[in-house]
């Protein structure tokens, strides 16, 4: 499979830039639909929406009006959304910010900014069923403080997205309800579990959408649908009414077309909240301060910076154009003044299995709630146990299912040490592991995925493969550590080929330094653009 | 706090003491073979605090409320809601591991205990499995006089912090249940003991010590019927000089202390038996029901095994840390506890029954203490305390607080008795007024006019009329019927309204009637 470097071990970093980049890149040139308007980098639409609408270029109303009009366009090939807001609802919202740009009122930093969400955020006046049959018509009672800053804020929430379900999957083929197709091409998946939050920012069905990272479940989507996807810190972002999946390891994160539009995101939704103890108390920095232009950029931006690029997320079982992408990211950092460096992980490998146990004993607990008392249809029948049984045999999806099995296998009496107690000591092992890394070095950078995005059913019935994707990104949320994942390059597939992630890991609560990077990388990529052929033409 | 439903402990006893000696003459047999035996028992208390907020959201709890009124996401187990600690609740517990003696982790956690009920929302209770807040204390016990007196040390094992569930509302029909969730999230100190206990009355004078101890540190209401404080029994017998435990037997819903005991003597009595008839395979490891009515316990449900609840460290709370610091701070603010107070009391010469009463309930403690610090007369208080204004108490159905009556009044009366201002009989009666309408001793002396009355002159005027007025009697009296003594000094007394000082009314009619011999 590794077309470029047969034995990663050997492979010298530094001297990548010797190779040359044509050589390196693997990717077919971007298709003419693609190369039309790929001259200009990433812009932030968020600032871009903000300045026009302060110009008085345009209004709200025509800002939603242009997205919610691609969205109704899109979806039926899509099926990106489970819930879409009324034309009327959202355009109520886009009056009211109309209004006070007319009264000269002070704006909120997402002033008419659509945001979709994550059917596991809770949201009072939309339906928040995490993707299952269990909480179907469930509508909580409060917002998800994520959600209410969003509206403090400004931004106007246009629908909750499609996702696998309780966010166990990496396909959003593991939603009750539909499934969801890539905006590249329509055949494939958009990964998951936030499937439905990257493949509606993909295709410009709204300007960005919260999503929830548990193994990667931002990152992985980010890669396969081109967008930027941004997993904070733990405890950066309150969990409060994020439907808990494994809550050690849950974030909250931002999916974007560009770097600045996810940090500035981050900005609105971050801080310590009371109603959530492992939320940090950590100071926020302004993370919009460095979105400065590509023309005010030094030769070398990001000199004296140290990049390790993690040896063992190159290895076997990884795909070569993947493999050639990384390379060429790599390469383009030394090229913006970065030291390259090769990083060892020993401990690497061994976080996919330990992710798995602690995330399923976590999701066997934390989904006991939905027992047919008080969510989901309950199924009548004479005795309690048969009442919890037929409720949860019925309401519950076959992947659901197998990971509350495992994790009540991992907790109970006899099994606990070897399984659970074990996942702990490795997790401790991975934490250290990447702080040994992180001392030496700014970021670390990594594939997103294994993979580009792939055929739909394809890995349906074979959740080990399924979960061997999730190799790049779960050590990442056993450490409770930032990364941020932006598109790097091409492989072959679909009309104009299929987006590749980049992964860069940074210190906890070191998201400066992830969007500083990312956006300076982002704003120098030559000749690549992501947006996808379904909607080209029209934006 | 209402005191009138606070059941003293003695008083409770003694109710059992009663009962117990009916089925004791009967099962004679029995009796005898209880000497050969002695029973294990160790008690789980769940003590509910009385915190302004639930233990993880802000919702207050009021018992008896309508059902459902007073609950949230979080204590509703709503999906994406979290768990925040009130920090009040550390502070009960540690408070009460301090009150028992116990070894305090500084670092604990909490735990996820996990069971299916409908009454428990999350579908696991928020706990302490491994690293209670605290270990390794004990109690201190007096046992009542009437039960043999004497001291006794109980170990107490561990202290932890966790949630109570909900509740069940059955239906008259049975064809179904609901849930009320007001309750679900309010905190409790689950208190385990060692098994030290060997009777009947050291387990329900350990409950009683627990309640009293709550009490004295206004941690929890420690009521029995509002199911404030709940005691599971674990009993079982051996031969004595066995060395190993026999099988345990878990008994519930005891309501009272009394029930305690009494469900502890029955449990005895019905392992004994098995045991001496050669059928001690027939006493299994399973839970009883202690029934009130036919005064006996029943089999609620066998245990096969141990549950497992798989416990694992509660991800949604960071770990609880408490320093050296915070601790003294408790320390230093904890109010006498009951044992002090009842080794202070001894110390100042009141007999073990009325220490026992008076240390029993707090508030009346702290009215014996408050009446004694302007130095009243300490066997005089206890007494005025225990008897007549304990009776008012308990007709009335009052706790001390909610009487007129100040401890400073009641020290007044007491040293205005003892300085002969007034009598001991009109003392009584202004007593009662003062616990009824209030006022001051003072007042109500001038008021109604009670000064003593210590003139000589003036009694003897009276007496010369009471002598005048009954010629007939006088004759009598005279012609050797002396007790008339009696009759005379009645009428000398009516005559000064009760005032009349007594000693002297009789020293002067004696005087009198002596001259007119």
């Amino acid at each position: 499979m590794l077309s470029l470097v047969q034995n990663p071990r050997v492979l010298r970093l530094p001297n990548l830039h010797k190779i040359p980049l044509k050589c390196l890149h693997a990717s077919p040139t971007p298709s003419p639909a693609a190369a039309s308007i790929s001259s200009a980098q990433p812009t932030s639409q968020i600032l871009t929406i903000r300045k026009s609408l302060l110009a008085g270029e345009t209004t709200a109303v025509e800002t939603a009006k242009s997205y919610l009009g691609r969205l109704r366009r899109t979806e039926p090939d899509l099926k990106s959304f489970l819930y879409v807001s009324s034309d009327e609802a959202v355009l109520k919202q886009a009056e009211e910010i109309d209004r006070k740009i007319g009264n000269g009122e002070q704006l909120g930093p997402l002033a008419g900014v659509l945001v979709a969400v994550k059917d596991n955020i809770c949201t009072a006046d939309m339906p928040s069923t995490a993707g299952s049959k269990i909480l179907e018509y469930y509508r909580p009672p409060y917002d998800a403080t994520c959600v209410k800053k969003l509206r403090e804020n400004g931004a106007i929430i246009v629908g909750k997205t499609n996702m696998d379900e309780f966010g166990m999957g990496s396909t959003t083929e593991g939603s009750a309800y539909q499934v969801t197709a890539n905006p590249w091409d329509l055949t494939r998946v958009p990964g998951g579990s936030s499937g439905g939050s990257a493949a509606a920012v993909s295709a410009r069905q709204c300007v960005v959408s919260l999503g929830s990272d548990t193994g990667g479940s931002v990152r992985q989507p980010a890669s396969f649908c081109g967008v930027v996807g941004l997993k904070p810190t733990y405890g950066r972002v309150s969990r409060y009414g994020l439907v808990a999946y494994a809550s050690s390891l849950d974030v909250i994160g931002c999916l974007g077309s560009s770097v600045a539009d996810t940090g500035i995101f981050l900005q609105a939704i971050s801080g310590h909240d009371k109603f959530d103890s492992t939320s940090s108390k950590q100071v926020i920095p302004d993370f919009t301060s460095q979105f400065t232009s590509v023309d005010d950029m030094e030769s070398k931006p990001l000199r004296g910076l140290r990049v390790g690029v993690i040896r063992e997320t190159l290895e076997d079982g990884v795909d070569s154009t993947v493999v050639s992408s990384l390379q060429y990211a790599a390469s383009h950092l030394e090229d913006l003044g970065c030291t390259i460096s090769e990083v060892s992980f020993p401990s690497f490998s061994l976080g996919l299995p330990a992710y798995y146990i602690l995330a399923s004993s976590e999701s066997s607990s934390n989904l006991a709630r939905y027992d047919g008392v008080r969510f989901g249809n309950q199924i009548s029948v004479d005795g309690l146990s048969s009442l919890y049984g037929n409720s949860r045999a019925q309401g519950f999806g076959a992947e659901v299912k197998l990971r509350i099995l495992m994790g009540t296998y991992a907790l109970s009496a006899g099994y606990y040490d070897a399984y659970y107690k074990r996942a702990q000591q490795v997790r401790t092992l991975v934490q250290e592991g990447f702080k040994a890394a992180l001392d030496e070095n700014d970021i670390l950078i990594s594939p997103a995925a294994p993979s580009v995005a792939y055929k739909i059913d394809e890995k349906k019935n074979d959740p080990l493969a399924m979960y061997a994707g999730d190799i790049m990104t779960v050590n990442v949320n056993l450490a409770g550590l930032p990364a941020l994942v932006l598109p790097c390059g091409f492989a072959e597939g679909g009309s104009s080929g299929l987006p590749i992630g980049v992964q860069m890991i940074g210190a906890a609560f070191d998201e400066e330094k992830l969007l500083r990077i990312g956006h300076v990388f982002e704003q120098t990529l030559k000749d690549l653009s992501f947006v996808p052929p379904l909607i080209a033409n029209n934006f | 706090m209402g005191s009138a439903q606070t059941q003293t402990a003695t008083q409770e006893k003694q109710q059992s003491a009663q009962l117990k000696a009916s089925p004791q003459t009967q099962l004679k047999k029995v009796d005898e073979l209880l000497k050969d035996y002695e029973a294990v028992i160790g008690i789980e208390t769940h003590v509910q605090l009385n915190t302004l907020t639930k233990a993880f959201c802000s919702c207050p709890y009021n018992y008896g409320a309508q059902p459902n009124t007073s609950i949230c996401p979080v204590c509703m187990g709503l999906p994406g809601a979290l768990p925040v600690l009130n920090s009040k609740v550390i502070e009960c517990a540690v408070k009460v591991g301090l009150a028992l003696n116990c070894k305090l982790s500084l670092n604990s956690k909490f735990d996820r205990k996990q069971y299916f009920y409908p009454d428990l929302p999350k579908g696991y209770q928020i706990s302490q499995f491994d690293v209670p807040i605290a270990t390794s204390g004990y109690i201190d016990v007096d046992l009542p006089v009437e039960f043999g007196g004497g001291h006794r040390k109980f170990g107490v094992t561990r202290v932890h912090m966790e949630e109570d569930a909900g509740k069940l509302l059955h239906t008259g029909t049975g064809s179904y249940s609901q849930v009320d969730l007001n309750r679900a999230g309010v905190p409790l100190l689950e208190i385990v003991s060692e098994p030290d206990m060997r009777t009947g009355i050291e387990a329900a004078e350990y409950a009683a010590e627990l309640q009293r101890l709550v009490r004295y540190l206004g941690v929890s209401n420690g009521n029995m019927q509002e199911g404030s404080l709940r005691c599971d029994v674990n009993i079982s017998i051996r031969p004595i000089g066995q060395q190993e435990f026999g099988t345990k037997v878990e008994i519930k819903n005891l309501n009272s202390f009394s029930s305690v005991g009494r469900a502890i003597d029955y449990e005895i009595s019905r392992q004994v038996l098995l045991h001496s008839q050669g059928q001690a395979d027939q006493i299994v490891q399973e839970t009883r029901l202690w029934e009130e009515g036919a005064q006996k316990t029943t089999t609620m449900r066998k245990k096969e095994g141990l549950s497992d609840y798989r416990y694992f460290p509660e991800p949604d709370l960071p770990g609880i840390s408490i320093t050296e610091e915070y601790v003294d701070d408790i320390r230093n603010s904890l109010p006498e506890l009951p044992e002090m107070k009842r080794r202070r009391y001894e110390k100042m010469g009141l007999s073990m029954q009325d220490v026992l009463f008076l240390t029993n309930d707090i508030s009346v403690a702290e009215f014996f203490d408050a009446t004694i610090a302007d130095g009243a007369d300490i066997k005089l208080a206890a007494n005025w305390i225990m008897g007549d204004i304990a009776a008012y108490l308990k007709n009335e159905k009052l706790s001390i607080s909610e009487i007129k009556l100040t401890p400073q009044e009641l020290g007044e009366l007491i040293s205005s008795i003892k300085g002969e201002t007034i009598s001991g009989k009109i003392g009584k009666e202004i007593l009662f007024e003062l616990m009824a309408k209030g006022g001051t001793v003072k007042g109500l002396i001038e008021e109604k006019d009670l000064v003593q009355i210590t003139d000589p002159s003036e009694i003897e005027k009276m007496v010369d009329k009471v002598l005048v007025d009954n010629p007939d009697q006088l004759a009598k009296y005279l012609s050797g019927k002396t007790r008339l003594q009696g009759y005379f000094a009645g009428q000398v007394m009516k005559e000064s309204k009760g005032k009349a000082n007594p000693k002297l009314l009789n020293q002067i009619l004696q005087q009198k009637l002596d001259a007119k011999k």
